[in-house]
């Protein structure tokens, strides 16, 4: 790098070499990167138009051959989730422990992302560390003690099971987006609320939220997503009761074979909360992703 | 940031340490208890030693040879989707759009398949790739080629590697574009100014400021793809044949289906083994980079 700076006039080549460079520097042409760029948007795009295609038509005409568009655009696959009860309260199961365990997560993560980021204890990095890991843990591994544990507690069946369950994963994401975002804020702040008389509880809730209030919503948000996307733990801790709109996706085989309507609808109803509350976070994306690190 | 040296601050992490540790340390123990047991059914468990962990590290037994198999698969499959989604990642976060409405279009629309839930990932593709009424797998059949899923091997490993790329791809490139943001416009002048080409400049700036995102893409895509369940279950149930069984779906098995405890159990363990030791390197890499980063910058 350095030896690339160092350089005098004399090295800068005439008008066909800066043009050259010009060119270098926005890629090769403009045109090249939108077509990389449209390409791979219509390759994602594909299979989510595919799906909405199919939810939108009757099973007669999904089985009966191959068409574009719906050739009778046709709701009923909609109304059925949303009037039957087997249907719509997966939703209702999905949704309950996915907000308990974003409100758990967030909670407990809060004091302990201020405590790594502003303080150095006893045994820190290797906490840090070892949160890490429960971040990559399988939930594979994890399915059957779980499935033990939250029979033996009486819990099994219950939307705090599988909440409690994603906190495995779920806590040590929000420890480590929050801390990210706390370490942005100086610690001057804390000081000088101190100065003032602030007691830490008020500090923290009147001074500290604030400035971090974007941290929190991201942390929220990833929280939300990871526990609305993990089917494993979710499909082996309930049974029936709190059986999440992701298993209940598993029963459309019938006798007159698969519902692949009913099946389409179900599915872009589960893309839709996602695809909603992502406009508020799309610039921090990439922060959320990689565990507040970037 | 100096930090303060208190142990006191070990209150604040109590909860975080408490629940996790209730939902990580708990299960890993009752792994263990159950690694080193044999049973005869009705709750009656006699003490087995070491004897799971020979029989599955041992790859002329049944179990054993199956575990070996399912990891090559797994390694194998992790190793192929990062040799594409990595390149294919940095390439999409180059083509981003510098400025203007087009920016936030395509980083929603990138994230999109990031935030669908995983089987419902594999019900997409399920439908997208059938012969019969997906649109992926007739276009296919119409080019005159054959194409079955869930017949044929290769077509299956296909299927999922193309999923998973359509899956995770835009992950890897939301890293790097946030890793390609953050460098100044000076650098590109300086290159400028010397007559840099294209790749001089991918190589010398682009590249080096993005090593510390791809170091966490890296990461994140191999630990996922390591760990991938429930895509693959759902496409393709780990058939044709085992051709598809990676170690989660080996697990999930032998542990749910047969309810085999010590020989799940064992297998979880090593299983867990491996992700630590992965990890442990990873985050030695990860401190190492960020600590000479911050002797550069001071």
């Amino acid at each position: 790098m350095s030896g690339t700076i160092a350089v005098g006039p004399t090295d800068v080549k005439p008008v066909a070499g800066s043009m050259a460079a010009n060119r270098a520097l926005s890629g090769p042409r403009v045109n090249g990167r939108v077509v990389v760029m449209t390409l791979y948007l219509l390759f994602l795009m594909l299979p989510i138009y595919w799906l909405v295609n199919m939810s939108l038509k009757t099973n007669t005409e999904i089985t009966s051959g191959l068409t574009l568009w719906p050739r009778e655009i046709t709701f009923d696959n909609y109304v059925k989730i949303f009037t039957d009860e087997s249907w719509y309260s997966g939703y209702i199961n999905s949704l309950t422990y996915v907000i308990i365990n974003t409100v758990l997560s967030i909670s407990f993560a809060l004091p302990a992302a201020y405590a790594f980021s502003r303080y150095r204890f006893l045994g820190d990095k290797h906490l840090f560390f070892w949160l890490l890991t429960n971040r990559m843990a399988p939930p594979a591994v994890f399915a059957l003690p779980f499935f033990n544990l939250y029979s033996a507690i009486g819990l099994f069946d219950t939307p705090w099971a599988v909440a409690l369950a994603h906190c495995l994963f779920n806590v040590p994401l929000a420890v480590w987006i929050l801390e990210g975002f706390m370490s942005g804020v100086p610690r001057e702040i804390d000081e000088t609320a101190a100065i003032d008389g602030y007691s830490f509880p008020r500090f923290f809730i009147k001074i500290f939220m604030p400035l971090i209030a974007s941290g929190v919503g991201v942390a929220a948000f990833f929280c939300f997503m990871f526990s609305w996307v993990e089917l494993l733990l979710a499909r082996t801790l309930t049974s029936v009761t709190a059986k999440p709109i992701a298993a209940t996706m598993t029963r459309t085989v019938s006798a007159s074979g698969m519902d692949w309507g009913l099946l389409a609808a179900a599915g872009v109803l589960t893309i839709l909360p996602g695809a909603l509350v992502i406009w508020f976070v799309r610039n921090y994306i990439a922060k959320g992703f990689a565990l507040g690190r970037v | 940031m100096t930090k303060i040296v208190n142990n006191r601050a070990w209150f604040f992490v109590l909860p975080v340490f408490a629940t996790v540790a209730f939902s990580a340390i708990l299960p890993l123990m009752t792994v263990v208890n159950y690694s080193v047991q044999d049973t005869f059914g009705n709750n009656q468990f006699f003490w087995n030693g070491i004897g799971w962990f020979q029989e599955l590290l041992d790859p002329s037994s049944q179990l054993g040879e199956q575990f070996l198999s399912s990891l090559l698969r797994t390694l194998l499959f992790s190793f192929i989707i990062l040799m594409i989604e990595i390149p294919l990642g940095i390439a999409v976060a180059l083509a981003m759009p510098r400025e203007g409405w087009t920016v936030a279009l395509c980083l929603v629309l990138m994230a999109l398949p990031l935030l669908i839930p995983w089987n419902v990932v594999g019900t997409i593709w399920q439908v997208f790739a059938r012969g019969d009424i997906g649109l992926l797998g007739w276009i296919v059949n119409r080019l005159g080629i054959d194409y079955n899923y869930t017949g044929d091997a290769l077509d299956a490993w296909i299927t999922i590697i193309v999923m998973d790329v359509w899956h995770w791809t835009s992950l890897v490139a939301l890293l790097c574009y946030a890793g390609l943001k953050s460098i100044p416009d000076a650098y590109y002048q300086a290159a400028r100014i010397d007559g840099a080409s294209r790749w001089a400049v991918f190589r010398t700036i682009q590249l080096p400021k993005m090593r510390r995102v791809l170091l966490i893409a890296v990461l994140l895509r191999f630990m996922d793809s390591f760990m991938i369940y429930t895509e693959p279950f759902v496409l393709t149930g780990g058939g044709p044949g085992n051709a598809t069984t990676f170690l989660s779906i080996d697990l999930v098995k032998l542990a749910l289906g047969q309810f085999d405890l010590g020989k799940a159990a064992a297998m979880s363990l090593v299983y867990n083994l491996i992700i630590l030791a992965v990890c442990w390197v990873f985050y030695t890499v990860m401190t190492n980079v960020d600590a000479e980063r911050e002797r550069v910058e001071a």
